[in-house]
């Protein structure tokens, strides 16, 4: 935050008097809140120590909130596959000299990238066992609806990344002799690919974030067991809420610093990375053509 | 087609939609004023407030909107008794806009401060140098700049609040999403054509809007 100083001046004597009374008026509204939803909470009988007891037994955790977790990761990491494939498959498409592959692909993307992922999930759920005939598991409804959104996103990013290179890059290639999948594979890919990681990885924690969508579906995910099932059992749903929400923050968060530390990576080797001095520090830089990667889906 | 044109059938579907503009409409304001003002403290010189926008941002960003509509029902509500309009249906909407703002105030606080990144650092010193102070800054010179490069990120933000608002029908507000789930239950024979026709009209309302703020963006970019 050292950086932001460019905003105001050095603090005086006075400005930092102002500043320190304004941050002890502001602290002390923010406990007042704080005091004032803690006495309702008090009030309501949130803070019984029956509510929160069941946290310290192994029972709750090895019962709920364990396999909640391995269900949301094991939905997670399937959907991470599948979507990183997608997103090549059509991303290459899109870039397709012919139109017959270009134009599908392309509506393909943007269809799935306007359509609610809920709805999605609704319609592979309750929709397709009409259309074959059996259930769908809850588990496919909602990996396959993650991997067609977040697979047309990726698509996107991936696309923008290869258009993003130096037109030398491709020319250079055919010029020694390569042909038309060899140039995709062999230059472009990997380069636009490092390029994106930063979006790439963003758009992955959106999709863990995503996974929480099984719970309308009933799949057995972290907010299924650990908030639903666990609170029918003991009647403690705030309680539970808080603690599988700092479940989810704790993991989100160390994947968001693990793309601001992939962003420096490659922000500091690549040309792309112009030196300009900054006004705010930003955990995650604005990628060019890629403001998908920050959608507030889920 | 037959589904639709039962008028029963038609007014679910309209309403739906109603619910998804509304939830939409109030949030994007809310969730828009909110933004900008934590991201005002996120920049401020007082370390109270760059604390709190930072804990705001970190907390809203990384939990599930999901978790966050039902924390607002089972918490705000059922606990705290918190009472925002005397009909349930009205209630559950606006706990619904709670939540939605909540949620999406952390992304505008971001867009909003890569935006400030944008504006060349020249801007604010020159605006120091005359003697302007950390408001002014940042009402007269910082913001207005930065509202330009800050109308891409805020159109991809908008398209994504308007299919989260599908998440607040688990909360009881009967909204598009909602309304498929029912239709697709009882029309075992048509389920393709609904799903063709709600997701039809999201990507009517929304590839648009994309296109419009991609047009807005690239006329109010700033050559530099």
């Amino acid at each position: 935050m050292s950086s932001s100083s460019v905003l105001y001046d050095h603090p005086g004597p006075r400005a930092r008097l102002r500043s320190h009374v304004l941050g002890v008026v502001f602290a002390v509204g923010l406990v007042a809140l704080l005091w004032w939803i803690y006495s309702k909470f008090d009030a309501a009988g949130q803070w019984e120590s029956s509510l929160w007891t069941p946290f310290t037994e192994a029972k709750t955790w090895t019962q709920f909130i364990l396999p909640g977790l391995q269900a949301t990761l094991e939905a997670a990491a399937v959907g991470m596959v599948l979507s990183l494939a997608f997103g090549l498959l059509f991303a290459v498409g899109r870039l397709s000299e012919h139109w017959w592959i270009s134009v599908p692909a392309g509506a393909i993307v943007e269809f799935f990238r306007a359509v609610p992922l809920l709805l999605m999930i609704f319609f592979i759920f309750y929709g397709v066992p009409f259309l074959i005939q059996g259930p769908v598991p809850a588990f496919w409804a909602v990996v396959i609806g993650l991997t067609l959104y977040n697979g047309s996103v990726l698509a996107e990013a991936f696309r923008a990344g290869i258009r993003s290179l130096p037109g030398g890059q491709s020319e250079a290639a055919y010029a020694i002799g390569m042909r038309k999948s060899q140039v995709m594979q062999l230059i472009l890919m990997p380069q636009a690919a490092r390029a994106m990681l930063p979006i790439i990885v963003s758009q992955l924690v959106v999709l863990l974030k995503d996974t929480a969508l099984g719970y309308i579906v009933a799949y057995p995910e972290l907010l299924q067991r650990g908030v639903n099932d666990l609170a029918a059992n003991y009647g403690n749903i705030l309680a539970a809420a808080m603690v599988v929400a700092v479940i989810y923050i704790v993991i989100n968060s160390l994947l968001t610093a693990l793309a601001g530390w992939l962003d420096r990576r490659t922000g500091t080797r690549g040309a792309r990375s112009a030196k300009r001095p900054r006004l705010a520090a930003t955990a995650g830089s604005a990628p060019e053509g890629g403001t998908t990667a920050t959608n507030p889906q889920g | 087609m037959h589904v639709f044109t039962d008028p029963k059938n038609f007014d679910a579907y309209l309403s739906g939609f109603l619910w998804i503009l509304k939830l939409t409409g109030a949030s994007a304001v809310l969730a828009l004023l909110l933004g900008v003002l934590l991201a005002a403290m996120r920049v401020s010189p007082v370390p109270v407030l760059r604390g709190v926008g930072a804990a705001w941002v970190n907390i809203f960003r990384n939990t599930p909107l999901t978790l966050i509509v039902l924390f607002c029902y089972f918490g705000l509500y059922s606990t705290l008794g918190l009472n925002l309009a005397d009909s349930l249906d009205l209630n559950n909407y606006w706990l619904g806009v709670v939540g939605l703002s909540a949620y999406t105030a952390a992304f505008v606080c971001e867009a909003v401060r890569s935006g400030v990144n944008t504006v060349p650092a020249g801007q604010a010193e020159a605006a120091r140098a005359i003697g302007l102070t950390f408001t002014q800054t940042l009402r007269i010179v910082i913001l207005p700049q930065a509202t330009r490069s800050v109308v891409a990120p805020f159109g991809s933000i908008l398209i994504a609040l308007c299919k989260n608002a599908t998440i607040v029908g688990t909360i009881g507000v009967i909204e598009a999403s909602s309304v498929m789930k029912d239709l697709l239950n009882e029309n075992g024979d048509a389920v393709i054509p609904i799903f063709l026709v709600f997701a039809g009209t999201f990507a009517a309302l929304l590839i648009p809007t994309g296109y419009l703020f991609g047009w807005l963006a690239n006329r109010l970019a700033v050559k530099r």
